[in-house]
């Protein structure tokens, strides 16, 4: 147990290490494109032309494959940050700072693909594009939350002070998850509650889950590959007069 | 842990469950407008004012559609499976529009007479999907 903890600790102290995460994330990168690639292809072919059609909905319902992985990101993500900000703000360790910021608009750019491909969803088959109901109200309040992030990290100069902003605004932001993911349990809405069940039987037939199921992975791996290489550019920028980085950029040329 | 450390999350876990507790009154506060959509039990028991556009949504009743033969004129009655109210139309319906499926229909209720007058309908799509052969095997 105690091996166990040590190893924990090790592992954090690495993580918060900038040279150990560039020269880890390089190794990482290429494997990890391929997978997503191999997975996004994989389901968005099976969900397209592979899976059945929709006994209400037909070949409209498709867009299934493009919103829920999108919308199960872009949660994710914020769920991500927001414990990036309680770490940054307890142990002010850098790397949950440069996180946040790193992450941030590509939560907010999944957020809008949710938004828009259920505007796009719903315009055929509710008959409008949008309502004011509280599930697709509060997934609006959480790209708000993803866009008050970015503004309020751009608009400090001092890099300390902009992470401990930002670090705050995404755990108040926290707030907001539980109301996206319960709102069509409490409230009476436009948007049908979830068909994909974790501890009872999804509502949605398996031949159609399980591409669903590879598209949502090769959404989580195509945000690990994106956030690999946003984190490694905001090193770049902060780091690029240090001698480690220096001594990289000179071995690679 | 270090003192300061622990005071840190002291302070976050106070301002936490303040939001929280704040956001739970605000939403217990503003319940009714939270929700989309009155139910026709919500209908029966608090009748809103006839001149306030509201939402009415339900499941739409078996054999209660009729259709004007020579308009887009519509009638059908939203149940809750407890109540029901009837519902007067004319317009173009979104495909999803079916009996016992579910709708929202937005427009003016008048309690005197247990009618809605809806100038929008908008249909509401349930949590299941089956493929298509396998629906008409079970049927």
């Amino acid at each position: 147990m105690n091996k166990l903890l040590d190893a924990i600790k090790v592992f954090y102290h690495k993580l918060g290490s900038y040279p150990w995460f560039y020269s880890i994330s390089s190794k990482l990168l290429p494997i990890a494109s391929i997978l997503a690639f191999l997975f996004f292809v994989i389901g968005i072919i099976w969900g397209i032309f592979y899976s059945p059609s929709d006994a209400i909905q037909g070949d409209i319902y498709r867009i299934i494959y493009m919103h829920v992985p999108a919308a199960s990101v872009a949660q994710s993500i914020y769920f991500a940050l927001a414990i990036a900000g309680f770490v940054y703000v307890v142990w002010k360790m850098k790397m949950a700072g440069l996180f946040i910021k790193a992450m941030a608009p590509i939560g907010a750019s999944f957020t809008l693909l949710a938004l828009v491909s259920g505007a796009i969803w719903g315009q055929p088959t509710w008959g409008t594009w949008w309502v004011w109901d509280a599930r697709l109200t509060s997934t609006l309040v959480l790209l708000l939350f993803y866009l008050a992030i970015i503004g309020l990290y751009s608009s400090f100069d001092n890099k300390k002070s902009a992470d401990q902003a930002v670090s705050i605004l995404a755990m108040v932001g926290a707030i907001n998850l539980p109301i996206i993911k319960k709102s069509v349990d409490w409230w009476n809405t436009l948007h049908q509650p979830s068909s994909i069940r974790v501890f009872e039987e999804s509502t949605i037939s398996s031949e159609m889950l399980f591409p669903l199921l590879v598209c949502i992975l090769a959404f989580y791996l195509i945000v690990f590959v994106f956030g690999l290489m946003a984190m490694r550019a905001e090193i770049a920028t902060r780091e690029m007069n240090k001698d480690w980085f220096k001594k990289i950029v000179i071995n690679n040329d | 842990m270090k003192q300061h450390r622990k005071n840190r999350i002291y302070v976050i876990l106070f301002i936490g469950i303040s939001i929280l507790i704040s956001i739970f009154l605000v939403f217990s506060a503003l319940q009714e407008n939270i929700n989309l959509f009155y139910s026709p039990t919500d209908l029966q028991n608090n009748p809103p004012m006839s001149d306030k556009s509201i939402r009415a949504g339900g499941l739409v009743k078996e054999n209660s559609l009729l259709r004007n033969k020579d308009s887009l004129k519509i009638n059908f009655e939203i149940t809750d499976l407890k109540n029901t109210v009837s519902v007067t139309y004319e317009g173009l319906l979104p495909d999803l529009f079916k009996e016992n499926k579910g709708v929202v229909a937005t427009g003016y209720f008048y309690a005197s007479t247990n009618e809605f007058v809806a100038y929008e309908i908008l249909a509401k799509h349930d949590e299941n999907y089956v493929p298509k052969e396998v629906k008409k095997a079970l049927e």
